[in-house]
């Protein structure tokens, strides 16, 4: 069995992991990409649509473009990759084993590692769609792998279910490719992925989206003949004698990403109820020195955003090796922070006290749209430590905040923060 | 195929009966052949079932398929060890919230050791069954636990006894189905819609089609109702289940369980739904709701967001509630038909009764010199050392290509499923072989792949490939070829 030494082992080379790497070779620390694919670059790799690379490199690009911009700077580094390799076990004692087809099994030894492993999408079973089991139901994601790195098109008549980002986008695409895509159905009263998407994706082509349905039945034994779709009262409940049947060959699902942590959960970290493990500011996980960024930790809608979080996760682990390796720094406090009014997840889910904190960045989403709101950061007494005016928020938008703990008056004994979203209190005046 | 050629026997229907059948057969000198309408073995009722391997206790005591379920059991211990299929016998039990329901337990216990099933035991400290079962319900008051009951997966025990019965040159022919049988001087001809065989004995195993077989004799003394029953699968490692959990029967059905699966998933099911097109496997929204609702009574802590897929089966019932094995009034011709649950218990049984039938028509049973009655274990990289994975990544490297990320399938895996004793044709029989796409993902990563696998090995078109045969593509055509399509109508309408 081969064995590898290396300071920082990254564990998937898409945008985060590339990003990281960058980060810890620029810090002049040894690291080593895994990657299972045959290529680096991940998702972005399939995302042939622009849109990516807006705020870090002030000009749209498309996904592969994005991608190439660090793979290129991966290589001018002498950044070392593996593909084709798949981690298949993190141990306790942080020793990854891998396997490939050239070197069979491997062991990797490293002081830090970076989970970068992306995430998956949701399916059918997960959201419980009644019916037929027929060929020609996929996920968005799949359908647009297939059409855009395999060369080949899922169906002519597409219903496509849920509204999220790549299920409008392949809406658009698939149009393009002469099929016709009858309706995108939302089971929300709201579009569950970007507005530009929907306007740009759904809209611009005559697209029909149908909110407050959902999916009662699959029809075809072989292949999909048709589903039939009903209205949903607020429990999301149907409504009888509201049925009705779309004829289709096709149906695609784009019903949420779930960030990819069997491994995590193999190595012994602790996940948190979203999905993503839980970690502090630091971006390091309950597992000392493994540091999770990118989608493997929450589900990003903007790649820049994404490239800026995994490069905190490498001057993060870097940081580790200089300081913290081998003189462990024990009882760190530690206060929590958790999700309050309106609030899906937040992340950190711990901030770490008694290091140079300076600015710490906050990133949550909120549970339903809302308008005119207020950010509230609250202590266990009811304390606003923190507010922020916003004129509106949705789910498909996370919101980033950075405040600095320094500036808040924060009570010694202070154990957790509450992150709330609630309706404005006074008048908005901007 | 030369029509001239004449089989001993013919066994209509690929499914876990047809297969133990052939299996039961192949150790004698005669020349068999199994017939199947689809594309591959095992795709009925045989692949979505509880998987429950019986104590044997449930069925009245007139019916024969009481003792064929005992009898069945027993006879897998022998047969998992030849045949080497993901069997465990976890033991199971029954819970009692009602002391109507302990009374009826007790009955229940009584009979069953009266009729061999000797280690019955009925548990009323509340303590001992949380301990042998942490998920259980804390409102039970009781449970009748069956040690000898055990879980199967169903599919891959009926893969390895067609398997084995290849092996032992029983010849299987898939997507034949049979549309007509003729009978003269002694002969029966069955035509399906590519060929014509021809056999001196034909065994009819064609579970919810059995009397539509039966029929084309015009042997028309059983109907069979298709009985659906849903389930829902959660994904692995959600919920530990040490038993198989039943709640208290009722007259109907043996009700909704909550059950472990070889592979460490759990699913809830079935529910029980009289229809009437034998075609319709298709999940309900008001059943797969009834489902989750029975099982979350039995284990109320059920992992309800880690679903990962739903299924429905149907039961083959015969008017006459039992199993109907007989030799019918046509020589030669023997009906297994109506195979209910417990079916999948009892084929090692079912299978013995075929024999005797098979011997009161003077068919000559001479065992073979060279019967082999193993099946090697299919090699799985997950039950490898690490030091067993390293070799045999160097000694084959297709070892050490992962496919299915979820289920840690590698290409090595996908290529034995295709290329062994009838192997794969399509991305379920793939995925029914190894399990690659059956894990939470739901093959949203690796269908490509074992598409691209079943495209180079069978030397087919990316395109050709199906999920599950004729009508059944997964592609419709190539990126451009729609708009092409378009331009070159649009051409020659001018
Ligand atoms: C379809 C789609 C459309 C999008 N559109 C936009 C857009 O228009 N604009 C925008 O800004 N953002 C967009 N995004 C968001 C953004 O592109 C993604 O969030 C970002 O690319 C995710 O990067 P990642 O590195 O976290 O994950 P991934 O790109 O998924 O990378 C994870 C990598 O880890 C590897 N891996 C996983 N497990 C293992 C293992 N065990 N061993 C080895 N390797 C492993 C995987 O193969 C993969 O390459 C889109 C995202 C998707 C999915
Ligand atoms: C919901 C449910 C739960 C169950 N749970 C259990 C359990 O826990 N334990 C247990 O012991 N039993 C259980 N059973 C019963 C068990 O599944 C069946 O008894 C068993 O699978 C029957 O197998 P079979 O081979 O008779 O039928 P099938 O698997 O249906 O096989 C019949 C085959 O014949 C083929 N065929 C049909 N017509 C033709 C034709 N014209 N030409 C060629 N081929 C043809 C079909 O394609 C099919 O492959 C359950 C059944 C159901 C539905």
């Amino acid at each position: 069995m081969k064995t590898y030494n290396t300071d920082v082992t990254i564990i998937g080379g898409g945008a985060a992991g590339l990003a990281a790497a960058i980060e810890v070779n620029k810090g002049g620390k040894e690291v080593l990409i895994l990657e299972r694919g045959i290529e680096l670059g991940g998702i972005l790799m399939q995302c042939i649509h622009n849109g990516f690379g807006i705020k870090e490199f002030n000009k749209e690009l498309t996904g592969p473009e994005y991608a190439q911009k660090f793979i290129n700077e991966v290589n001018q580094l002498n950044i070392p990759y593996k593909l084709d390799t798949i981690v298949i076990e993190i141990t306790l004692d942080k020793k990854i084993y891998a396997v490939n087809k050239i070197e069979g099994l491997i062991e990797i030894n490293s002081k830090t590692i970076i989970l970068a492993m992306g995430c998956r999408e949701r399916t059918r079973g997960a959201i419980n769609v009644p019916g037929f089991r027929p060929a020609g139901i996929f996920t968005a994601g799949q359908a647009q792998r297939f059409v855009n790195i395999e060369g080949y098109l899922p169906g002519k008549n597409i219903v496509i279910l849920g509204s999220g980002d790549i299920g409008m986008i392949m809406a658009r695409r698939l149009t393009w490719e002469g099929c016709n895509v009858k309706a995108v159905v939302e089971i929300q009263p709201y579009v569950s992925g970007l507005l530009r998407n929907e306007i740009q994706c759904l809209e611009d082509y005559g697209i029909p989206l149908i909110t407050n349905y959902s999916l009662t039945k699959i029809h075809g034994k072989n292949r999909v003949k048709g589903v039939t779709i009903s209205k949903v009262d607020r429990n999301f409940d149907r409504i009888i004698g509201s049925d009705q049947f779309i004829e289709c060959d096709t149906l695609l699902l784009s019903v949420g990403l779930i960030p990819e942590n069997e491994l995590t959960r193999i190595a012994g970290a602790e996940i948190s109820s979203m999905g993503g493990p839980i970690v502090d500011n630091n971006l390091e996980t309950t597992l000392e020195g493994v540091f999770a960024c990118g989608n493997v930790l929450q589900v990003h809608d903007l790649v820049d955003l994404v490239t800026a979080e995994s490069k905190r996760a490498g001057r993060n682990a870097i940081e580790y090796i200089n300081k913290r390796y081998k003189k462990k720094l024990k009882g760190i406090e530690k206060i929590h922070l958790s999700a309050g009014h309106n609030i899906n997840y937040v992340k950190p889910d711990n901030i770490c006290l008694g290091e140079i904190l300076g600015e710490i960045i906050i990133n949550f989403r909120v549970k339903n749209p809302d308008r005119r709101i207020q950010i509230n950061i609250k202590d266990e007494t009811n304390k606003t430590l923190y507010k922020k005016k916003k004129s509106y928020v949705i789910p498909s938008e996370m919101i980033e905040l950075k405040i600095n703990l320094n500036n808040m008056e924060l009570n010694p004994k202070c154990n957790g923060l509450i992150v709330e979203v609630i309706p404005q209190l006074e008048p908005l005046i901007e | 195929m030369s029509s001239s050629e004449i089989y001993d026997i013919i066994i209509i229907g690929g499914g876990v009966i047809g297969c133990s059948i052939a299996r039961a057969l192949c150790k004698y000198e005669l020349k068999i052949c199994l017939l199947e309408k689809e594309a591959d073995i095992a795709m009925g009722t045989t692949k979505a079932n509880s998987g429950v391997v019986h104590a044997g206790y449930a069925a009245e005591r007139k019916f024969t398929k009481r003792n064929l379920c005992i009898r069945g059991n027993k006879l897998y211990s022998e047969a998992v060890k030849e045949l080497n299929f993901p069997f465990k016998r976890m033991g199971s039990f029954v819970v009692a919230f009602k002391v109507e329901e302990i009374k009826l337990l007790e009955e229940i216990r009584k009979r069953g050791i009266e009729d061999g099933i000797l280690d019955l035991e009925l548990i009323l400290e509340k303590q001992r069954i949380k301990r042998m079962e942490p998920n259980i319900s804390d409102d039970i008051i009781g449970v009748l636990h069956a040690p000898s009951a055990g879980i199967v997966s169903p599919y891959e025990m009926t893969f390895a006894l067609a398997q084995n019965a290849a092996m032992n040159s029983v010849k299987f022919f898939r997507s034949q189905e049979v549309i007509k049988i003729d009978h003269s001087d002694y002969i029966f001809t069955i035509t399906t819609q590519r060929n014509e065989f021809k056999s001196l004995n034909v065994i009819n195993c064609a579970g919810l089609y059995s009397a539509k077989i039966s029929k084309m004799l015009g042997l028309d003394y059983f109907d069979i109702t298709p009985r659906k029953g849903e389930y829902v699968l959660f994904d692995r490692n959600t919920i530990q289940l040490n038993k198989i959990l039943f709640p208290t029967p009722t007259k109907i059905s043996k009700g909704i369980l909550v059950c472990p699966t070889f592979h460490g998933n759990a699913f809830a099911g079935p529910n029980a739904q009289n229809i009437t097109d034998i075609e319709d496997t298709s999940t309900t929204t008001a059943g797969l709701k009834e489902v989750l609702e029975g099982a979350k009574k039995i284990v109320p802590n059920l992992p309800l967001r880690a679903s990962i897929r739903n299924f429905a089966g149907l039961r083959a019932v015969p008017s006459t509630y039992d199993f109907i094995i007989d030799n019918t009034d046509i020589y030669g011709f023997i009906n297994v038909a109506g195979i209910l649950s417990p079916g999948l218990t009892s084929s090692y049984a079912i299978a013995e009764k075929v024999i005797d039938f098979l011997e009161l028509l003077g068919v000559e049973l001479k065992v073979k010199e060279d019967y082999n009655p193993y099946r090697p274990k299919p090699e799985r990289f997950t039950d490898f050392s690490k030091k067993e994975l390293d070799k045999k990544i160097k000694e084959d490297s297709s070892w050490g290509r992962i496919i299915c990320r979820c289920e840690t399938i590698s290409e090595k895996e996908i290529l034995n499923a295709i290329q062994g004793p009838i192997g794969a044709t399509t991305i379920d029989g793939v995925k029914f072989r190894c399990r690659a796409g059956m894990g939470r993902c739901q093959s949203g990563f690796c269908r490509p792949r074992v598409m691209e696998i079943l495209s180079r090995e069978m030397k087919l078109p990316y395109q050709a490939i199906t999920k599950k045969g004729d009508d059944t593509n997964i592609l419709i055509a190539k990126t451009k070829d729609l708009l092409l399509k378009e331009i070159i109508k649009k051409e020659i309408q001018k």
